[in-house]
């Protein structure tokens, strides 16, 4: 039964990358990308990453979609939506997209992984919660620095000139 | 399903998809799109091997920076687009090439 | 040093020092330096006359001296050089002297203004030089190579007008003609040397007398040495030099074509007769006896003075040659020194005639009229008495008359003959050529004698202005005239009718050192005994031969015209000298001419335009593709190719650079593949 559902979401976040790539129209292809963020997350729970599907769900849906749907909004112009794509580049870059998706299957496939498999934990919030505090304290650290920049940043950029 | 290599696999058509979306997509907003789905190509693979290499949770820690980070660069790049659009009315990456000899 | 072969150094050296000056500084000096030339010759004729003095003192007949250096060494290859005085050599280095010292006055006055006046005396002293090297010469090389300079000497002197083309072309053609004798010699002297090994006169000697060369071997060599000699001496046929080198200066004939070069035949001849085989000497004596009446019935006809005296030397050269050849070899060489003053003196003479004539040419202003052409003289008896007197001496001395030197030595020369004759009676025509030219001889010299100084002038306006030359003209002359008396060459005895005196006495016939020869002894006895029918038939013959010379051109009794015409054929044959030139011209000079010209076609036409001038071609055309392929090729294509492709290449690269950030992820992503498949595959 599980199977099928991972095979099911699976399926849901791939097809909604392909409509997010191949799509002419940006809105669908942010709505798509919707879809996909929530099948990654599914897929994350899959992964016994509770705590991660939470925070994708949190973060890039509600975050970052939504600044990106602003973006589209911000800067779409009636007329032009669609926006011709030249053809060798397309060509060319398919090409060389599947080459690099087999070069990686291949070696997926090739590899002999180790696998140690454990039990399912429990939670896992609390443990990253502690490793945060503990040992990855400067990183955290660094990162709120940086969303710090990022916000000033960002203001910086978008602000009009007076 | 209890496969890592399904979980790599996935993790790796994301990651093609992605590349295809940053190589061929004109709008730059798309070109955003596709690096996203790189960035989350690339924490399926750390929680993946976070899961099967006996539940290391450093790749969870790993995978919180990368959100953390796609957020920060996420606004810093709209900012930017949004820039561009008001500068040139238009944001075809085509149309941005200054740096173009 | 002997005092004979220092006096020969002398005599040897100094006019080739008269000839360097003259050659290089004679413009410069006074007088265009003649007395160089002149003083040489007369210090060697001073020394020659020592020489003969000392001779005539020690009186011995075999007196002989020699000296020698060695010239080239080369391992066993040795080659001695040196001079070889004995009676003959002194004799005849006297002979030349003088006659040479005669010449050398008579030019004085013969050459005067003549623009080239210093190198004719240089060549003067040049060909005395070179025939005092053939007449003291001991070895066949320096005989040889002096030869050879005394055929040069004539070239330039018998062309010494050369801007006349008839003189240029007698002196080509006395050199020539001797060149073609020149190659017997040589072949002579490389069979004697190659079968003795050596070239001096002693060794071959030696060698001949020890057989280390006889039979048919030998003979060939003494044929081939008598071949220079029949070059030299203008026997038939290679006599045809002779009358053409009259167009020389007229005491330059007296000296060479009279007296010394060409008795350089004889003279060798004489030197080598030891070693000259029984039958070559036949073939000699037959030549000479040929040559002697050949000529003189050419002489008969001809008109011009000098060509008389010509033909006449030709002739009596062919006496000498026919003397050689019966083995009364001296005397030949006696005729040889009779003749040289007789000779000479009847061509001085000829000389002093020419001379007046054109003076008195010039005088009138004619400048058409021939003064050599006897048919426009006469009656100059009375004008010119010095000459016409020397003249006629030295005429009765060359017809055989009594109390003259000639008469003695052409005497011994037909003794011997007949005596030949008797003992080989096979061979009776030697004395008929003999005769036969005795008589023939008398009659043209009288011809030339009347027909120059008596009767009337054939050209009287032309008569007063004929006067008798000055006196460096007269006194060769004169001297020569007195020598042509007998007593000279028969003293101490004082018989006109017999040769015997200091000649015969010092020059001695020496037994020929080939086996089977006779011994000089029986040639001298067989001589002897012909003596006297010798004497009266040659006394018959040259009186007959005066006596018609008298009546046909001073009497006028017979008509040389009515016999002209009633042997037209025959006069004709003898004007035009047999026309041997004529055949010559037809028979050999025109075939070797065409096959000359055939192979200077093969030289210049196809070899030099098709081998050389191809060769040049091929050339250019090789350095034409060389280059091309340097310039369009290495240049245009590779070197400036380079610098084009790289542009090109810029160009095209130059669009990679887009400026599209897409694109430069497209070609990073490219490049992962490419090394991982690299990768892959090393």
């Amino acid at each position: 039964m599980s199977s099928v559902l991972f095979w099911i979401i699976a399926f849901v976040a791939i097809g909604s990358a392909f409509i997010v790539v191949l799509n002419k129209n940006l809105f669908y292809s942010a709505i798509a990308l919707v879809f996909t963020f929530m099948g990654v997350a599914g897929l994350y729970v899959f992964l016994w990453a509770d705590f991660m599907a939470g925070v994708q769900v949190m973060i890039y849906v509600g975050g970052i979609l939504v600044l990106i749907l602003f973006g589209i909004m911000l800067t779409n112009r009636i007329s032009s939506v669609n926006i011709s794509h030249s053809n060798y580049h397309q060509g060319i870059g398919a090409v060389i997209v599947i080459g690099i998706f087999f070069i990686l299957g291949w070696m997926i496939l090739e590899t002999p992984w180790l696998r140690i498999v454990e039990q399912e934990p429990t939670q896992t919030v609390g443990k990253i919660g502690r490793l945060l505090m503990t040992e990855y304290l400067l990183p955290f650290e660094v990162a709120s620095v940086l969303l710090l920049a990022a916000l000033i940043g960002a203001a910086m950029l978008s602000r009009k000139a007076n | 399903m209890d496969q890592l290599h399904n979980y790599l696999l996935i993790a790796s058509v994301l990651f093609s998809l992605g590349l295809f979306a940053v190589i061929t997509r004109r709008n730059a907003v798309a070109v955003l799109m596709g690096v996203e789905l790189i960035l989350n190509s690339a924490n399926l693979n750390f929680l993946a091997f976070s899961r099967f290499g006996g539940m290391n949770f450093n790749g969870h820690i790993f995978a919180l920076f990368v959100i953390i980070m796609a957020a920060a660069e996420a606004a810093v790049a709209l900012a930017i687009i949004i820039n561009l659009y008001n500068n040139y009315q238009s944001i075809n990456v085509d149309e941005a090439g200054q740096l173009k000899r | 040093m002997n005092i004979f072969i220092e006096y020969s150094l002398f005599i040897y050296f100094l006019p080739l020092l008269a000839f360097l000056v003259n050659i290089f500084f004679g413009k410069r000096l006074p007088r265009h330096g003649d007395w160089v030339s002149i003083g040489a010759v007369l210090i060697t004729l001073a020394l020659s006359m020592a020489m003969f003095a000392g001779m005539l003192f020690s009186y011995d007949p075999d007196f002989r001296v020699e000296s020698s250096f060695t010239w080239i060494s080369l391992g066993d290859f040795v080659i001695q050089l040196g001079f070889l005085v004995d009676n003959i050599t002194i004799t005849m280095l006297l002979v030349v002297a003088l006659i040479s010292s005669m010449s050398h006055i008579f030019s004085i006055k013969y050459m005067e203004g003549d623009p080239l006046y210093s190198r004719y005396y240089a060549y003067l002293s040049l060909f005395t030089f070179s025939m005092n090297g053939i007449v003291l010469s001991n070895n066949l090389m320096l005989l040889y190579m002096s030869w050879e300079l005394v055929g040069l000497s004539s070239y330039l002197l018998i062309g010494f007008w050369f801007a006349k083309k008839s003189a240029a072309d007698a002196g080509m053609k006395a050199f020539m003609t001797n060149r073609v004798g020149d190659i017997g010699f040589f072949i002579g002297i490389m069979l004697l040397f190659t079968a003795i090994g050596s070239v001096s006169y002693s060794d071959i000697f030696s060698g001949v007398a020890n057989g280390k060369i006889t039979g048919t071997l030998l003979t060939f060599a003494g044929v081939g040495l008598f071949f220079g000699a029949m070059g030299k001496s203008s026997q038939f046929p290679l006599h045809i030099w002779l009358p053409d080198a009259m167009e020389g200066p007229t005491p330059v004939s007296a000296l060479m074509h009279a007296a010394t070069m060409v008795a350089a035949g004889v003279f060798m001849m004489v030197r080598l007769f030891p070693i000259i085989s029984p039958d070559a000497l036949v073939f000699v004596a037959y030549i000479g006896g040929f040559t002697a009446l050949f000529a003189s019935t050419i002489a008969i006809t001809q008109n011009d003075i000098k060509k008389v005296l010509a033909y006449s030397t030709v002739s009596q050269l062919g006496y000498m040659i026919m003397s050689v050849g019966t083995g009364a070899y001296v005397a030949a060489f006696f005729h040889l020194v009779t003749h040289a003053m007789f000779k000479a003196n009847l061509f001085y003479g000829s000389g002093s005639v020419i001379h007046a004539m054109h003076h008195a040419l010039h005088k009138k202003h004619d400048h058409e009229t021939d003064p050599q052409d006897m048919r426009n003289m006469g009656g100059f008896k009375e004008k010119m008495p010095i000459t016409y007197w020397s003249m006629l001496v030295s005429t009765f001395a060359i017809a055989g008359v009594p109390f003259f030197s000639g008469f003695l030595s052409k005497d011994a020369i037909l003794a011997g003959s007949l005596s030949f004759a008797n003992h080989h009676p096979e061979h009776f025509l030697l004395p008929v050529f003999g005769f036969g030219a005795a008589l023939l001889t008398a009659f043209y010299m009288f011809r030339l004698i009347y027909m120059t100084f008596h009767n009337e002038p054939q050209m009287p306006e032309l008569i007063e202005e004929i006067h008798e030359s000055p006196k460096e003209m007269t006194f060769p002359l004169v001297l020569l005239a007195t020598l042509s008396f007998f007593i000279f060459y028969t003293l101490p005895y004082f018989n006109p009718f017999s040769d015997h005196g200091w000649f015969t006495y010092v020059i001695e016939a020496k037994t020929s050192l080939v086996h089977g020869a006779p011994s000089a002894h029986a040639i001298a006895e067989g001589i002897h005994h012909s003596h006297l029918p010798a004497m009266i038939i040659s006394l018959l013959v040259a009186g007959l031969g005066i006596l018609l010379a008298w009546q046909m051109y001073l009497k006028r009794k017979l008509s040389a015209e009515r016999y002209a015409n009633k042997f037209s054929t025959l006069h004709r044959l003898s004007l035009n000298k047999f026309y041997v030139d004529e055949l010559y011209e037809r028979f050999i000079y025109t075939p070797v001419l065409k096959l000359a010209g055939k192979i200077a076609f093969l030289d210049w036409d196809l070899y030099d335009k098709y081998v050389v001038d191809g060769f040049g071609k091929f050339t250019e055309w090789f350095a034409d593709l060389i280059g091309k392929m340097d310039y369009d090729g290495l240049d245009q294509g590779i070197v400036d190719g380079t610098g084009r492709s790289a542009n090109r290449l810029g160009d095209i690269l130059r669009n990679l650079q887009t400026g599209q950030l897409q694109n430069y992820i497209l070609f990073a992503l490219f490049g992962v593949i490419l090394i991982v498949i690299i990768q892959t595959m090393v």
